[in-house]
């Protein structure tokens, strides 16, 4: 395994900002960033699953056979869901009140089945438990930004922002942010690769 | 029955999956641009609700519950869940190839669609009985039709309106959802919460 490809990994979280980038997991994202407690609670709780079924999947790859990978997948992430759901209603009480219904829908969250797919089910655990860790913290830091911003703004008096509609827009507007950002990136990447360019030729 | 009409109001508007609980996203905003095939989608969403709700209580009741193995719920919920998008996926392949086509890579995802697991881990701890179950889960697949038909209605238009580069596709359509959500919150006002 080269540095490379360890490098893109770690770095994967935040340039393919799985929230923001990849739009997986918009559903625990939105309805659990109201308050940014509920919002980082859900995002260890995650990150978690995620890095565990990484690295299963990631050391099972070669023993799944290829038609039912997505079962076997499903079953591998719900194990791990189940462990974070029996351990947080034992230790966590207050987080099991308020994020508790939603941590059976990690089952579902995109995020995880998308990199058992797309990463830990091609490349070997050390990787995949590289991008498990990145990809989860990509996680943790966009949903938290988003409790941050709406709880913020609910103290500040709105309240609409606590609930769906301020979710959706604040979430809409920080896409547009981050895709504002990544083209003005880009652009200047290229600009600058132009003029390097040329400054070769001459 | 004013029991069921409750849970059917609930389901469809004041406490609709999509603009209050902000679950099901993914197919919301994906398959949202035309209003066909939204309705399709609207219509295999309900199909698979109603069947995974029956079959998620009948199981969780007759088989999890006598045998103490309730903690077994996520996982068997899902595998019940996935099975049933596999059969919705052979038999709309054979009965209607239109559709199937423009659904595309949704239908399978329907499995993860959030909604499902939410509706049938939701009829446990409400404590519907099996018609509860039932009224519960046609109101909520409703509901979410009723969603995704109102957002392809508004994107069909939004295609043509002139917007900034970085707000085009994704981030004005959460935008919009945001304002249909302040919609439908004033209609639970309405309804008295």
């Amino acid at each position: 395994m080269n540095k490379n490809e360890l490098k893109k990994a770690a770095l994967g979280g935040l340039l393919q900002n799985p929230v923001f980038v990849l739009v997986l997991g918009t559903c625990p994202t939105l309805a659990m960033s109201g308050t940014l407690a509920n919002a980082f609670g859900l995002g260890v709780a995650t990150a978690f699953v995620l890095i565990c079924s990484n690295v299963f999947i990631s050391l099972l790859r070669k023993v799944i056979p290829d038609r039912v990978r997505l079962p076997g997948y499903i079953v591998i992430i719900a194990t791990f869901v189940t462990v974070v759901e029996l351990a947080v209603a034992k230790f966590f009480p207050a987080l099991n009140e308020s994020v508790g219904v939603f941590i059976p829908l990690i089952v579902v969250n995109c995020i995880i089945l998308g990199r058992a797919e797309a990463y830990a089910g091609k490349h070997g655990a050390l990787p995949s438990l590289i991008d498990g860790v990145s990809m989860g913290l990509g996680f943790i830091a966009a949903i938290s930004l988003l409790g941050l911003i709406r709880q913020g703004l609910t103290l500040a008096g709105f309240g609409v922002f606590s609930q769906s509609a301020g979710g959706f827009i604040i979430f809409g507007i920080l896409m547009a942010l981050f895709n504002l950002l990544i083209d003005t990136v880009k652009r200047r990447n290229r600009r600058q690769l132009f003029r390097a360019g040329t400054g070769g030729k001459q | 029955m004013s029991m069921f009409f409750s849970i059917l109001l609930s389901g469809l508007i004041t406490d609709n999956m999509v603009m209050m609980r902000t679950l099901g996203i993914c197919p919301f905003l994906g398959v949202s641009k035309k209003l066909e095939s939204g309705l399709g989608m609207g219509l295999a969403v309900t199909f698979v609700l109603v069947l995974a709700s029956v079959v998620c209580y009948v199981l969780y009741y007759y088989v999890l519950a006598p045998l103490s193995l309730v903690y077994l719920q996520t996982i068997v919920f899902i595998l019940i869940i996935a099975v049933l998008v596999q059969v919705l996926d052979i038999v709309l392949k054979k009965l209607s190839p239109a559709l199937y086509a423009s659904l595309g890579v949704y239908l399978a995802l329907i499995t993860t669609n959030c909604v499902v697991l939410f509706t049938a881990n939701n009829v446990i701890s409400q404590g519907f009985n099996i018609l509860g179950a039932f009224v519960n889960a046609v109101a909520v697949g409703l509901g979410f039709t009723l969603a995704l038909l109102l957002m392809a209605g508004i994107r069909e238009r939004l295609d043509r309106a002139a917007l900034p580069k970085s707000v085009q596709g994704l981030p004005i359509a959460l935008i919009t959802a945001g304002i249909m959500a302040l919609a439908f919150m004033g209609l639970k006002g309405l309804f008295g919460g």
